[in-house]
């Protein structure tokens, strides 16, 4: 088992290098880089979706495909459950 | 549980349904929405499962029922998507955002007040989602907490 | 340097994480430790979109005066860890469920206990 937790500390070592090298990488906090879309749905949300919640004009109408993917999960999940715990519930 | 914890969960129930309902209903003009109304409104029915035991809620609340209640949700969020497909050619296409319908009016642009009738097919779609959300992660809690209460399976 | 504390923090959180599920033997410290790392992708997509003094994009009552696409956060990073919380709620209920049979088959949550599959 000895060599096993050798290995486990050199692959572990490797990666925690790697990520503390790429955090200089990114832009610095508070300054995004490209913001062309993000301006867009701020300017145009009143007028085309009628609402005055930017965040919620975002999940259900410019993106509703990931919450149409996020509907199939939650009831996967559920039918799943239900179907671990079959001869419990009779 | 004790007679404290009963009566406290008795008064605390129905103030936290009705500002997890507030939350979804409101959902196109403060902070909110869907899934988040509905994570508060099971945090409640959590509460009424630790005070009054698993196995009591278990026989009274039947899960076939629930688990069709969450069906439902999912079916009417699909039916509204294809609505968009009908009226306005587009999936998911917002048809009573500008006609005089239901949640047709435009708010003004800039910083304004609340109004009610504003936000096209986005209300309807947070009473669906809400009902999902509450019906499933419900569903979940009652089976996990019944299963680790009985000693051995048949 | 002190612009990049934020991201370090997100990276000290993915770490733990990690040392939880490769170093720990009981199947209940795994999965909490897969929970820690959900949850430090989730901080992560929320740092990506702020700007420097701004406030939330809502328009209902809006403090007077602001000029709105350049004070404003962006919506759509805070769009997407929403479902990212949602997923990550469901893939734990599930990994519980299995934990739960698992001990009842085998009476033990070791995992170098668990090892060939029993008749």
């Amino acid at each position: 088992m000895d060599n096993r937790t050798v290995a486990g500390i050199l692959v572990f070592s490797i990666v925690a290098v790697f990520f503390l090298f790429s955090v200089f990488l990114i832009h610095p906090f508070g300054e995004p880089g490209p913001v062309q879309m993000d301006d867009y749905i701020i300017t145009h949300t009143q007028n085309e979706t009628g609402t005055n919640n930017g965040v919620t004009a975002v999940v259900f109408d410019y993106r509703g495909f990931d919450t149409l993917g996020e509907a199939t999960i939650l009831f996967s999940a559920v039918a799943g459950v239900l179907l671990i715990f079959r001869k419990v519930r009779h | 549980m004790t007679k404290i914890v009963k009566t406290t969960a008795n008064i605390l129930f129905p103030f936290t349904m009705i500002f997890g309902l507030y939350v979804i209903a409101h959902g196109h003009l403060t902070p909110g929405g869907g899934f988040q109304g509905g994570a508060i409104v099971v945090s409640g029915c959590a509460l009424l499962l630790v005070a009054y035991g698993s196995s009591w809620v278990f026989d009274r609340i039947k899960d076939k029922r629930l688990a069709a209640f969450e069906s439902l949700g999912a079916i009417g969020f699909i039916t509204i998507a294809f609505l968009g497909l009908v009226f306005s050619a587009v999936f998911f296409g917002n048809f009573l955002a500008g006609s005089e319908t239901i949640f047709g009016t435009t708010p003004a642009t800039g910083s304004t007040l609340s109004d009610f009738n504003t936000g096209g097919v986005l209300p309807l779609m947070n009473f669906a989602v809400g009902v999902k959300v509450i019906a499933g992660l419900f569903v979940i809690v009652l089976v996990m907490a019944y299963a680790s209460s009985i000693k051995e399976l048949s | 340097m002190i612009e990049y504390i934020p991201f370090i923090a997100v990276v000290a959180m993915i770490l733990i994480g990690l040392y939880a599920v490769m170093f720990r033997r009981n199947l209940i410290k795994i999965v909490i430790g897969i929970s820690i790392i959900e949850s430090g992708v989730n901080l992560f997509l929320i740092i990506l979109g702020y700007r420097d003094g701004g406030v939330a994009p809502i328009f209902t009552s809006l403090p007077p005066g602001t000029k709105y696409p350049e004070e404003m956060v962006l919506p759509v990073p805070q769009a997407l860890t929403l479902t990212s919380i949602v997923i990550g709620v469901a893939v734990l209920a599930l990994m519980l469920s299995l934990v739960m049979h698992i001990y009842r088959k085998y009476g033990t949550l070791d995992v170098q206990k668990i090892r060939r599959l029993k008749e």
